[in-house]
């Protein structure tokens, strides 16, 4: 039966009875080449339907077209884990009456399941789906590799719509999202443009600073006495953080180290650690480049999770709680360890969580990277100027002029210190960086509160006000 | 002493550099400051011109400084080479 | 002690701010070949105040200037003598009077600024075929050189041969580099590997400096020090070996004894006196303990 696929999406809309106030939801694994996003709230506004609140796992520049619908009162209310700097700087200039809530990727499916935050009507973009909405994203001209953000949306929402540029025949072989949950099918033209969707390939560092981190990063985790069979890991697609897996391969290959997985976002890096024998698997929950989408489609050992199994607090399990080393990127990073990855010196939004404090609460060893400062910006400061992850959750900031270990874990700082790391006091870090860049300015926190930032619990541990 | 006679330039915009902008005036200084640090190094900035322009007697200059993040030396070196070249000395 | 140095290009801030920390043992601020003519001004002054205001923290500091047929070499020694970088490297010295001129001139501004005479050192830079034939002339032309260091790129053009990879064509150049250096009682420093993606030759390299005999070794890329720091530093078994060459020294004066042997080895003063250079080595490095 082929009931569930319509002709268009306004059709998919009507069909759905979106109402105005209602909450509609989006995943991001078209990171900046998604299209559906735009498509479908233009078509939702040109319906009249208004005071939606959106619930997009991130937000980004290709995104901007969300200030008209803003400013039309199309959108009310943001919930989302992160934002690039194009929306980030108009809403911290005040475009929303409502704060924008800020989750993190395990908050986010936990506000879904546990009724929280309910979503309505659900948008899945699928490089790949059947008649039934049976729907992948291994294959297609915009494939992205995994749909892991997705999950909550389809598993909770009230309708679920999935958009595909590639539908293909009932039953679509190695489907993420099952049937069962979707009850309508859309194709389009396209579904994004590839060249935003994944990079080509990730690339390391060439920056001597950020390699002079890598390997410090790397000498933490071999004196950490985490590196051992059955080893954990997970990093960022920061280019010193690539530095650091690639400068971990060497080690693991060498020292014939067998780790149990590494998990979040994966870049080719991580796919040639696994076939290097450096881990048993992969844990999928987002795609970063063509490498990773090519091995999660081919290798068993590349898997694909859900969001909830990711990082979820709500769940039963999640994988973020079985890490050992995280390594991880800051803007600043104050002197009690807590972490801003929200907003920029300015005060301006420019990012957020992601997965940062759900892995950082999660993982045995939770390593900050970041240069000591950038420009003549000193990175550690007395109070960040949004705390996006709490310091209780970070064990360790490597910079370029030395480690500072948080004082609660006394003993990491002894084996650092026995290993011969430059192990400083993170006050001393910051005098340090004020020595060479002077002492910059104290910005004054005022304004409304445009944003908060939702920690993994759903508590509000900080909020974001305008500039 | 410190009398700029030409228009002159020195340092670059690449990130951690300034591009110091000399050029002669009638009457006083003028500073026009552009920087990506502006709201945390304005005043830091503005003081470390003044104060080379000073160590230079340069009493007289339109100055248009353009800022990547330049540490202090570094603004005071690009100074000081604008400064040098706008007498006439490089 | 100074395995691995560092080249810096003199009138790029970013780079020069973090030269501290990228592992060399000395820095050498370019104000030479890294720098267009029409920025030499702005290098030496920026250099100027990137030692005066920032310094390098543990890093040696050592300034390249400009060659002495030159009109550049006079002004930068002018910016840079009153900041007291521990050694000058004037480029292309091809003879004794060579090292004689910014000998004289650096006394002079010492002696202009309230300086101790000869408290700024010299590494004179050869880099010609006639600098290599002078090599000895020019390690010994007065008591400000400290070291003389060799630059193949411009040798192996005075030549007229090609630079390779393996290094054939300065060969000879090497050898007497190291045994000039060694006669007139200083230090001796290899040319740079310049190809930078090449991470596994730049051990090769440095492995066959060291065992002619050469000091250290430089680079132009960061990610040749670490390279250049391992295969420079002593091996713990010739740390090892040290402590046994010094303890059999000790018990062997306890004992009254005039000569001591050491595994069926006659122990000589350069045996000792190298023994106390590994252990100095060693200590500076954090591997060593008192002997």
């Amino acid at each position: 039966m082929n009931g569930k696929v319509v002709k268009s999406l306004r059709e998919a809309i009507e069909l759905s009875g979106l109402k105005s106030g209602m909450s509609v939801s989006f995943h991001h694994h078209l990171r900046n080449g998604d299209y559906t996003l735009n498509m479908v709230m233009d078509e939702i506004a040109a319906l009249g339907i208004k005071d939606l609140t959106l619930n997009a796992s991130s937000i980004f520049d290709t995104h901007a077209p969300l200030e008209e619908h803003i400013q039309n009162h199309v959108v009310r209310k943001i919930n989302t884990n992160y934002m690039s700097a194009g929306l980030g700087h108009r809403i911290s200039e005040g475009l929303m009456e409502e704060p924008v809530d800020f989750r993190t990727h395990g908050g986010r499916p936990r506000d879904i399941s546990l009724g929280i935050t309910p979503i309505d009507v659900a948008f899945i973009a699928a490089p790949a789906a059947d008649c039934a909405g049976n729907c992948s994203g291994k294959v297609g001209p915009s494939a992205c590799g995994s749909l892991g953000y997705a999950f909550p949306d389809a598993m909770y929402a009230k309708k679920v719509v999935v958009i595909t540029d590639n539908l293909m025949p009932y039953p679509l072989r190695g489907w993420s999202i099952p049937e069962i949950y979707v009850d309508y099918v859309v194709e389009v033209d396209a579904i994004g443009n590839p060249q935003g969707i994944v990079s080509g390939t990730t690339k390391i560092t060439r920056d001597p600073v950020g390699l002079i981190m890598a390997e410090t990063a790397v000498k933490v985790i071999q004196h950490s006495g985490l590196l051992k069979d059955g080893f954990s890991f997970q990093t960022g697609a920061g280019g010193a953080s690539l530095a650091a897996a690639q400068f971990l391969k060497e080690i693991m290959v060498r020292d014939k180290i067998r780790g149990s997985f590494a998990s979040g976002g994966i870049t080719g890096y991580l796919v040639d650690m696994l076939n290097a024998g450096c881990f048993e698997s992969l844990m999928d929950v987002q795609c970063f480049d063509l490498k990773a989408v090519e091995s999660i489609r081919t290798n068993p050992a590349h898997q694909e999770i859900s969001a909830m199994q990711y990082a979820s607090p709500a769940a039963a399990s999640a994988v973020v709680d079985k890490l050992d080393v995280v390594i991880l990127g800051a803007t600043e990073i104050d002197t009690n360890f807590n972490v801003n990855v929200h907003t920029d010196s300015n005060g301006y939004i420019m990012g957020g969580s992601g997965g940062h404090s759900d892995t950082a609460a999660g993982a045995k060893l939770s390593m900050i990277i970041a240069p000591l400062f950038r420009a003549r910006l000193p990175i550690v400061t007395d109070r960040v100027s949004c705390i996006s992850t709490p310091g209780r959750d970070i064990d360790v900031l490597v910079t370029q002029r030395g480690v500072a270990v948080n004082p609660k874990n006394q003993e990491l700082m002894q084996r650092l210190k026995d290993g011969g790391l430059p192990v400083v006091d993170i006050n001393e870090l910051k005098e340090i960086a004020e020595r060479i860049t002077g002492k910059p300015q104290k910005k004054t926190r005022a304004g409304r509160t445009v944003a908060n930032v939702i920690y993994r619990d759903g508590n509000v541990i900080d909020t974001i006000k305008s500039v | 002493m410190g009398k700029i006679i030409q228009r002159a330039t020195a340092g670059t915009l690449e990130s951690s550099d300034v591009l110091v902008t000399l050029e002669p005036a009638q009457e006083g200084l003028e500073i026009e400051l552009n920087s990506v640090v502006q709201n945390q190094f304005g005043a830091a900035i503005l003081e470390t011109v003044q104060e080379v322009l000073k160590e230079l007697d340069v009493q007289d200059a339109r100055i248009s400084i353009v800022d990547r993040g330049a540490l202090d030396c570094v603004i005071r070196a690009r100074v000081e080479t604008a400064v040098l070249r706008g007498e006439g000395e490089c | 002690m100074r395995r691995s140095m560092l080249f810096l290009p003199g009138n790029t801030p970013n780079i020069i701010q973090n030269g501290e920390i990228l592992g060399a043992d000395a820095v050498i601020l370019d104000l030479e070949d890294a720098v267009a003519p029409t920025e030499k001004d702005s290098a030496r002054i920026l250099v100027r105040n990137a030692i005066k205001y920032m310094g390098f923290g543990r890093c040696e500091v050592i300034v390249r200037i400009n060659s002495i047929d030159t009109d550049f070499w006079k002004k930068d020694l002018d910016a840079i003598i009153p900041v007291k970088p521990s050694l000058i490297m004037p480029p292309k010295t091809s003879c004794a009077q060579d090292v004689l001129a910014v000998d004289a001139y650096i006394s002079q501004l010492e002696e202009k600024l309230g300086m101790e005479p000869g408290s700024v050192g010299l590494i004179p830079l050869i880099e010609t075929a006639l600098g290599v034939e002078n090599a000895f002339q020019i390690a010994s032309a007065c008591k400000r050189v400290k070291a003389i260091f060799l630059g193949g790129e411009d040798l192996t053009a005075d030549l007229r041969c090609k630079r390779t990879k393996e290094g054939h064509e300065i060969s000879y150049a090497r050898s007497r580099m190291v045994c000039a250096a060694r006669a007139a009682g200083v230090e001796v420093y290899d040319t740079p590997f310049t190809d930078v993606n090449d991470d596994e030759g730049i051990y090769t390299d440095a492995q066959y400096a060291r065992s002619l005999g050469f000091t250290g070794k430089s680079s132009i890329s960061p990610r040749h020090v670490k390279a250049i720091n391992e295969v420079f530093s002593p091996s713990l078994k010739d740390i090892d070996y040290a402590y046994e060459v010094m303890e059999a020294i000790r018990i062997g004066k306890e004992q009254g004894k005039g000569a001591v042997a050491l595994r069926g080895k006659m122990i000589d003063a350069p045996i000792v006196a190298r023994a106390q250079q590994t252990i100095q080595a060693a200590i500076e490095l954090g591997l060593g303990r008192e002997a």
